[in-house]
């Protein structure tokens, strides 16, 4: 009995929800496309960033994910694939720069995140996402307190281990699903 | 509740300058303090604020005859976080690199207390135009705020107003007033300038009331 009371003064909640609802489908409908081609274009941007040496890159699709053929002359130098997980305040999304085969880490942007800020949005400075750079592919990395001791350690985030653990973690897993299908298609590369 | 509810003048009015969100009431200081590092950034989060505090206000002011006390709040925050989404994904569109500057701020609109308060003081008891000139008016006070505490702030941290270069080539820019610790000396300073010279006032509208 008392639900149907609840349903009664509760109605105005619960028909504005919908009309929000909708309202932001709407929205979303306008602008996903426009939104799209800004991360698309600042993904492009930073090709030359995350893959030394190369000065553009085109999208490709391997195994079902679009990644990025980071190439200088028409040659392949390296892949930037686009990953992304749960952080600590909302998703985080990255640019993972690799090597032709795989085997390195050639850089690490990131392109959205929430994280609080001060404290995991840390993750966002060269200092931090920079120690990604030239770490081998061939052992999981680890998030460590303190001074990194052995090579695949990461410094973490003070007061951020969360945020710093969410992105060794998807960095962890997209080069696991990756890196052999990532070799795969630069050894088919007619002209290498 | 009482008899006599302001016009929409008074409330325009009221909240530019006498009852200004920032200055006079100490409301939404987290994004005062955290995004006036530089004008542009300032002037994104009045704009964003000013939109979502204009349609919430409207919104509630039409609505009003339906709300319930206990269910109230949380229509006004349903209400806000809509609109707080709206702009949030309008900026990813046409101001991307300003987006990811503002980065959580703009989502953290809808806790902004500046807004729910003015659903709670005004926009629920009164009707739409009141509400739509008492948005503006405290959306303006909040744009003023900003600006005068990140004018401060990027001219003697930066050099620059809107990253244009104001000051001569030889100032060295002081650089703590675009971290942190600038924002609360900035902040702290002006609102004791401004707490000074309003007891100015009085005093001398109080003497000039006893002669």
């Amino acid at each position: 009995m008392s639900g149907w009371r609840d349903l009664r003064s509760g109605w105005l909640v619960l028909a504005l929800a919908l009309f929000f609802g909708a309202a932001l489908a709407g929205v979303h409908r306008l602008l996903a496309a426009r939104i799209a081609a800004n991360v698309l274009h600042e993904t492009l941007s930073q090709i030359p960033a995350l893959v030394p040496g190369a000065d553009g890159g085109a999208p490709v699709d391997i195994r079902g994910r679009t990644v990025y053929r980071a190439e200088a002359a028409g040659r392949t130098l390296g892949w930037v694939v686009p990953s992304g997980g749960q952080g600590f305040a909302d998703r985080i999304d990255l640019l993972i720069g690799l090597d032709a085969d795989g085997s390195t880490l050639t850089g690490l942007y990131i392109l959205g995140q929430k994280e609080t800020p001060g404290l995991g949005n840390k993750i966002i400075e060269e200092p931090w996402r920079g120690q990604f750079r030239g770490k081998s592919t061939g052992q999981p990395l680890v998030v460590k307190k303190g001074d990194p001791s052995s090579g695949n350690e990461i410094r973490s985030v003070t007061g951020a281990t969360i945020s710093a653990e969410s992105v060794c973690g998807i960095v962890n897993q997209t080069v696991a699903e990756m890196q052999a299908a990532l070799a795969q298609a630069t050894r088919e590369e007619p002209d290498r | 509740m009482s008899a006599h509810q302001p016009t929409a003048a008074e409330r325009f009015l009221q909240g530019i300058i006498p009852e200004n969100p920032i200055y006079r009431q100490l409301l939404g200081l987290c994004p005062t303090l955290a995004v006036t590092n530089g004008m542009r950034a300032a002037m994104t989060m009045a704009g964003a604020g000013a939109f979502v505090l204009i349609c919430a206000s409207v919104l509630t002011s039409l609505i009003r005859g339906l709300l319930k006390p206990h269910l109230r709040i949380l229509v006004f925050t349903l209400t806000i976080a809509a609109f707080v989404t709206i702009a949030d994904r309008f900026l990813a569109a046409y101001m991307y690199a300003m987006s990811k500057q503002l980065g959580p701020y703009i989502p953290l609109i809808i806790v902004n207390c500046i807004i729910i308060s003015r659903c709670e003081v005004c926009s629920s008891k009164q009707g739409v135009f009141t509400a739509a000139a008492d948005a503006g008016g405290v959306s303006l006070g909040f744009a003023l705020a900003l600006a005068s505490i990140a004018t401060v702030r990027e001219i003697l941290g930066a050099g620059t107003w809107f990253g244009l270069r104001v000051m001569p080539a030889v100032w060295p820019d002081w650089v703590v007033m675009v971290l942190p610790p600038g924002a609360f000396l900035t902040l702290g300073l002006l609102l004791g300038g401004a707490n000074w010279i309003r007891a100015a006032r009085e005093k001398r509208r109080g003497a000039s009331r006893a002669a």
